[in-house]
């Protein structure tokens, strides 16, 4: 039975996700993975099907009608982005592949230009990888030190410690808005209201709060947010830096070549304006107009409804998680303050023991150091197992994990 | 796969390794971590007359990988160099009794590379492709 929630038709969305109705083991599939990647529905589906089979061609350049067909559709996806998280103008949404190379743009076309010895970059220990290693790299070049907040015992960041580090040497602040690991949402719209303080700029890694809770990157004034599409029912291989216009303008290219000049001659090149001069070479339009889709699909759920679903299921989740023997949860407890990324340990289980004997199941789960080593590290373990929900989970799903995680817990207390 | 992965004596092995430990006299070492699990394992090797006499591991990890190293120091005590160069991916399926399928074999396959890379080591020699394709 699939329940219905007051606010989202779970069982009306399941269908609108063929993957869901896979058996996996002989067992229903239980997709507890979407903090690494969404399943995507029909209509994002079709819509990169359409454009293959009905309008494929090159974009901005071609006089053609299949070309015009093309660019417009790449470009309502760009204005369409721009009005889910409420940017000021359609040109501060560049297309990357993901939120990795967004977050790279930054740390390669601002940092360099911006970034000195003695500077100051503050991250957090609950940083993805991707929002560390560029950061590590420029510092390196420049002579610059990333300095880490840390988190409590809840797994909240630390004001202090953001207090303490952010100061005149610092340059930018970044941090995760919502914790792939511990599901932690960060309070972005103070840190950057200090960081603006000192002069530093607020980049918001985006890529675990754009999917499941309503952003509104002027409200938070982040001066850089980055999201990939996969994550919120797109496709793979498409992924958004958002910024502010006044950082973009200033800031030399990242990738150069077609499609982001005006001119070039033997004795240099011009660059076209926001966004096309970071979007070097033919772009990828199906998965733009897929996320496009996707865009549309979670608007017409409302954001505000996917987060109650959430919480609804989180809340479920941890309740009876907390009732397994010897099971360890990393985050904070409270719903409110997070998203439904859930990461555990089973007593000494290993986390790769543990997600094989919920494959078994047909339940999807992630294990390891979640891109997160630094964050592994601080809380000393090895590893961990996560369970990350979406619009279309339920809690009979959340039932056959909790049966499956009694199923292991037997297993190894032989 | 089938819940077969994690039979008794598997988990036996992982909670009582059998030849776990240091080997104060040992004449060769060496490690390896599985970055996808951050499994580790180190190998420790005595060696007389081309055959190991001694050997003992220490590692970190998932029960695959822990259990499938220590069941290898059990099965190659006394084993040529030469034989240990010459044993693969079937020998250490067959000492586990399953197979781990394709996205854990990596960790049941990590004992085996580093026994390799001690021998290898040991002898002096450049380790093959096949052996850094292990894990």
């Amino acid at each position: 039975m699939i329940e219905k929630l007051a606010t989202v038709d779970t069982a009306r969305i399941r269908e609108d996700f063929p993957i869901l109705k896979r058996q996996v083991n002989e067992k229903p599939l239980v997709y507890f993975d979407n903090a690494a990647t969404s399943q995507k529905p029909n209509s994002v589906i079709d819509a990169i099907n359409r454009y293959y089979r009905y309008y494929n061609a090159n974009i901005h350049r071609g006089i053609h009608k299949l070309a015009e067909e093309a660019t417009v559709a790449h470009e309502e996806a760009r204005e369409n982005v721009a009005r889910f998280i409420n940017a000021k103008q359609t040109g501060e949404i560049i297309f990357t592949r993901n939120a990795t190379e967004a977050l790279n743009l930054v740390a390669y076309s601002w940092g360099k230009a911006n970034v000195g010895k003695g500077d100051k970059i503050v991250v957090t220990i609950m940083e993805h990888h991707s929002n560390i290693v560029p950061w590590q790299l420029l510092a390196q070049e420049k002579g610059a030190t990333v300095e880490f907040v840390k988190i409590d015992e809840n797994g909240e960041l630390r004001q202090d410690e953001i207090h303490e580090l952010i100061d005149d040497s610092t340059k930018i602040v970044c941090v995760t808005h919502a914790s792939n690991v511990l599901g932690t949402i960060n309070p972005v719209k103070d840190i950057g209201r200090l960081a603006h303080r000192f002069g530093a700029l607020l980049l918001v890694d985006a890529a675990q709060s754009v999917p499941h809770m309503p952003v509104n990157v002027q409200d938070i004034d982040c001066d850089f947010a980055a999201f990939s599409g996969h994550k919120m029912l797109g496709p793979t291989g498409i992924g958004v830096l958002y910024g502010k216009a006044e950082q973009l303008e200033g800031m030399p290219p990242f990738l150069s070549g077609g499609e982001m000049i005006r001119e070039v001659h033997t004795t240099g090149a011009s660059w076209k304006d926001l966004p096309y001069k970071f979007e070097a070479g033919t772009p990828n339009i199906s998965g733009a107009i897929g996320l496009g889709a996707a865009v549309d699909y979670l608007r017409g759920i409302g954001m505000e409804n996917v987060l109650d679903h959430e919480r609804e299921i989180t809340r479920y989740a941890l309740d009876r998680m907390k009732q397994v023997q010897g099971l360890n949860i990393y985050g904070p407890m409270d719903v409110d303050h997070r998203v439904g990324a859930v990461s555990f340990n089973l007593g000494d289980i290993h986390a790769h023991d543990l997600a094989s004997i919920l494959d078994e199941d047909g339940i999807a789960i992630r294990s390891g150091h979640q891109c997160a080593q630094p964050l592994m590290e601080f809380l000393q373990v090895p590893a961990t197992s996560r369970a990350s929900f979406y619009i279309y989970n339920t809690k009979d799903e959340v039932d056959v994990f909790i049966e499956a995680l009694e199923k292991a817990r037997k297993i190894f207390a032989r | 796969m089938s819940s077969d992965i994690y039979k008794d004596i598997i988990l036996d092995y992982y909670r009582h390794p059998r030849n776990s430990g240091d080997l104060t006299d040992a004449d060769v070492r060496a490690k390896d971590s599985n970055p996808l699990c951050g499994d580790i394992i180190e190998m420790q090797l005595k060696i007389e007359d081309g055959k190991i006499s001694d050997i003992r591991f220490k590692g970190k990890g998932c029960a695959i990988s822990q259990a499938s190293a220590s069941m290898l120091t059990e099965a190659v005590k006394g084993k040529t160099l030469e034989e240990i160069k010459a044993m693969g991916k079937t020998d250490v399926l067959n000492l586990l009794g399953i197979d781990p399928g394709p996205t854990r074999i990596k960790c049941a396959l990590l004992g085996l590379k580093v026994l390799k890379l001690a021998v290898y080591g040991h002898l002096g020699q450049t380790i093959t492709e096949e052996v850094r394709q292990l894990v």
